[in-house]
């Protein structure tokens, strides 16, 4: 297996806060890698450094091995990484189906956009294809404002994966999501990376990150503490350390962490 | 439904080109001609400013320059009073469009709150320099080649080129609102950074609707020069200006296609009437500021589309495909 | 270069600079602590000058007296506006609609005014109004230094108010983030209002001191409320130390184009230092920047 997605020494700091700090991540092709951690351990600032919506400090992003680092957001969705949002984000005052086609143009030029309908045949074809996948076809006319928030989190997903991106980076899929919404999108992952995605996952569920994960690396104050295995990773002491703070009464996967 | 739309469409259409025919009266007709040029602007506003949020309160820069290229040109070459100086209407668009450029450029840097201010500024400094450089004849204002045309007929020539300014700016909205180029407008208007993340190269967009929209404003700006045939700096670069298409944008409908043609027709035919039946400036602006509060208070988003909505109960209907699409989710875990 | 001028320059900056400071000052505790842009700031400076204006010429008050009861009127005239009006916005569109909702007011307040005291300029007259005196060959206007001094309390009580005492806590708290600020107890919706009629409330002293040293009428609020969002813009939205040094900073800019090229120049040439900045600052001299992801 081959690296797709690599993170090399980011570093960052907000003011006097250290949110990473020589942080090290590799995401494999083919696979579908966790990331956990404590809240304030920098998960969701790597996926910004990563997607090119925080310029780092220090450090470099390269993908196929091609370096990225602070390539623009459109530039890094262009090369095929689509990222999802810890609160999800649509566009509240646009139809679901237009909501689809925002992304269908990466690869074009702006000004071909300015002579062209907003959409092919082929391409509604397709959104509806993936609103379908996600069950949400029939709410295609309707505006995105008007959707659930389990809705929305298809929504965003959907949205994503009808540009066809090679590696897709979902913050926090299952918060504040039912159970049984839960799994069905565990589900859905499952599928797309049966058909060959690759999938980061900034998650605070364990029972879905280990179930779904092939590898998992745990970050801590900035930092990757450990990679390997899901099981691997829960019977280490240092993942505790992190979690619990030198207590030693429970670990990670006793549920679903927040706090 | 499509077809009832059209038939509506046409019927305006038909109403607006027989109305100096049967009204002839020229204090109407001049009425009607600032009402379309209104229409016109606003529209053209709204198709960047109400597709996109970026509130732009200068777009007087336009108007001014679209007025001074007509005037100056029309001085300079020693044209011919007559029909001829409309061939300068489109220039006017052209010469706007060139300084919404960089205008656009510099501007649409900051984000919306400061966008705002900074094109305040540019319009004042704009006006500053209408007033004082030499070539636009300062306070003193240019008089343009004096057209001496009978007072029953002026009217009519103005009110088709002003009627065909506006056909233009509704067609070029709809195609924007129907093209991928609207829908990045719309989604920059709901979420700029979620747009850049899908590949929406933000900046360029946002910078070419902005020139665009200064187009048909810049035309609107020449015509009315030629109309009056004496422009005055503070006339052609006026605050009031920039404020009032926006009120009439939001007034019928922030982003809708119907609204802005709406909220101008009204307001500006108002504004007219009242200022030429009453030559009270002052209660107009106590009863439009009072309307306009009532519509943000009761109607947020606009006439247009808080009529549309009650006519079509659009909610019940959202809310009863909403409920249906739940139940057909917890049907399928079900099984 | 003439060193008188620049000398002239440097005090009319102050002077009359911090004048602008202190109506702005209000602008931006506004946007800062609600986000609304309060554009009926320029009339509202031209209500509190005819409030002046009335009290002095009808019931014979001093102008500096009179503040003690324009103020609080322009206070309780900031507090209705919010309640009625500003306080009812909500939505991603908030700020926008703002802007709209305050001109709307604006045009009312515009409107009333030209019905009660006419479209003719007035300016502000007492004895003392076009008295001066010397201090080390520098001639000092009375009404400017008064002024001045006014202004100094004022932003001064105003400092002492936000850094020494708790509800000044809460104004600051609410200032960098109003969703933690509620989340810790304080009534963000109740501080939104007192912030509202504060920043109303300073407009009655500049009014005052704008309307005894030029002539106005109700549309000069065009004029004022185009400086007053440039000030804070240039120093940074919702920083109160910026729409100070911005405000001093526009009056002695402008003086100096007068100066040293031409004053028809003057306005324009502090717009186009605005712009300049705002190219290279986006966020404005102090304003803190914005991030990418919100």
């Amino acid at each position: 297996m081959s690296v797709l997605l690599r993170a090399q020494g980011i570093s960052r700091a907000f003011g006097g806060v250290q949110a990473l700090n020589e942080c090290n991540l590799e995401v494999e092709k083919n696979s579908i890698t966790g990331l956990i951690g404590p809240n304030g351990s920098g998960k969701t600032t790597l996926f910004n450094v990563m997607t090119g919506y925080v310029t780092p400090d220090a450090g470099t992003v390269s993908f196929e091995g091609v370096d990225i680092t602070n390539h623009r957001p459109d530039a890094v969705f262009a090369r095929g990484i689509g990222r999802t949002f810890q609160l999800t984000r649509i566009f509240a005052r646009i139809s679901v189906l237009e909501n689809m086609l925002i992304a269908t143009q990466h690869e074009e030029s702006w000004l071909r956009g300015l002579t062209r309908s907003k959409s092919t045949t082929s391409e509604v074809n397709t959104a509806m294809e993936w609103l379908n996948f996600v069950g949400i076809a029939r709410l295609a006319d309707l505006p995105a404002g008007a959707l659930s928030y389990g809705q929305r989190k298809l929504l965003e997903l959907a949205y994503v994966l009808v540009a066809d991106p090679d590696v897709v980076l979902l913050d926090e899929p299952a918060g504040g999501v039912n159970l049984t919404l839960i799994n069905e999108i565990a589900e859905k992952i499952r599928t797309l990376h049966k058909d060959g995605k690759t999938f980061l996952i900034v998650e605070h569920n364990m029972e879905f990150v280990m179930s779904l994960c092939d590898s998992v690396t745990v970050m801590h104050q900035g930092k990757n503490l450990v990679s390997g295995s899901p099981a691997d990773v829960r019977h280490n002491p240092l993942v505790l350390d992190a979690y619990l703070g030198g207590g030693d009464d429970e670990a990670p996967d006793s549920g679903s962490l927040h706090g | 439904m499509i077809r009832s739309k059209q038939l509506w469409w046409t019927l305006a259409l038909a109403a607006f080109a027989i109305f100096p025919l049967v009204v002839t009266n020229p204090s109407d007709t001049t009425i009607a001609f600032f009402a379309l040029l209104y229409m016109a602007c606003a529209t053209s506003w709204n198709m960047f400013s109400g597709y996109s949020g970026y509130i732009a309160l200068g777009s007087g820069v336009f108007y001014g320059s679209g007025a001074y290229t007509m005037a100056l040109i029309s001085v300079h070459a020693h044209m011919a009073p007559g029909a001829a100086m409309f061939w300068l209407v489109p220039l006017g668009g052209v010469v706007a469009t060139l300084i919404a450029i960089p205008v656009g450029w510099a501007a649409l840097r900051v984000r919306r709150h400061t966008f705002v201010v900074i094109t305040i500024a540019v319009f004042f400094v704009f006006q500053n320099m209408a007033i004082n450089f030499g070539f636009t004849g300062g306070t003193a204002g240019l008089a343009l080649p004096f057209i001496t045309w009978d007072s029953s007929y002026y009217n009519i020539p103005f009110y088709y080129v002003a009627l065909a300014v506006v056909i233009f700016a509704t067609v070029l909205s709809v195609s924007v609102r129907r093209s991928r180029f609207g829908l990045q407008l719309l989604a920059i208007r709901d979420d700029e950074d979620r747009a850049l993340g899908l590949g929406v190269k933000v900046g360029a967009v946002k910078r070419t609707g902005f020139a665009m929209s200064a187009f048909t404003i810049g035309m609107c700006g020449a015509l009315y020069a030629m109309f009056v045939g004496q422009i005055y700096p503070q006339f052609v670069f006026d605050p009031m200006f920039d404020i009032s298409i926006a009120l009439m944008a939001f007034l019928g409908g922030l982003g809708t296609l119907t609204g802005p043609l709406l909220g101008a027709l009204l307001l500006e035919a108002g504004q007219q009437y009242l200022t030429v039946t009453y030559s009270n400036g002052s209660l107009y602006l106590i009863l439009f500021g009072a309307l306009f509060l009532v519509v943000i208070m009761f109607m947020p988003q606009g006439v247009v589309v808080y009529f549309r909505d009650r006519v079509t109960k659009r909610a019940d209907r959202e809310r009863a495909v909403l409920a249906e699409n739940e139940a057909a989710l917890d049907l399928e875990k079900a099984h | 270069m003439n060193a008188t001028a620049l000398i002239d320059a440097a005090k009319d900056g102050i002077l009359t600079g911090s004048v602008y400071a202190l109506m702005a000052t209000g602008l931006t505790l506004i946007f800062g602590v609600m986000d609304i842009i309060n554009v009926a700031q320029g009339i509202l400076v031209i209500l509190g000058a005819y409030l002046s204006y009335a009290l002095s010429v009808h019931l014979g008050i001093d102008l500096f007296l009179g503040l003690l009861i324009t103020i609080p009127s322009l206070f309780v005239v900031g507090v209705v506006i919010e309640r009625a009006f500003i306080g009812r916005l909500k939505g991603p569109e908030k700020t926008a609609m703002s802007i709209l909702v305050t001109y709307a007011v604006s045009l009312l307040i515009e409107g009333a005014l030209n019905i009660i005291f006419t479209v003719n300029d007035v300016q502000l007259h007492a004895s003392y109004v076009n008295k001066s005196f010397l201090i080390g060959g520098i001639h000092f206007s009375f009404i400017y230094v008064a002024g001045f001094v006014m202004a100094v309390i004022l932003l001064s009580a105003l400092y002492f108010m936000l850094y020494r005492t708790r509800f000044g806590v809460s104004v600051r708290a609410s200032l960098a983030d109003q969703t933690s600020a509620a989340l810790v107890g304080i009534d963000v919706r109740r501080v939104s209002t007192i912030c509202f009629g504060i920043g109303v409330a300073v407009t009655a002293a500049g009014g005052m001191v704008y309307g005894a040293t030029n002539a106005f009428n109700a549309s000069t609020s065009y004029d004022l409320i185009s400086r007053l969002l440039t000030i804070i813009v240039l120093g940074g939205m919702g920083s109160l130390g910026g729409a100070m040094i911005a405000g001093v900073s526009m009056v002695f800019i402008g003086d100096m184009v007068g100066v040293l090229w031409s004053p028809v120049w003057s306005t324009m040439a502090y717009f186009v230092v605005l712009i300049i900045v705002l190219l290279l600052r986006p966020q404005g001299l102090f304003g803190k920047p914005i991030a990418r992801v919100a």
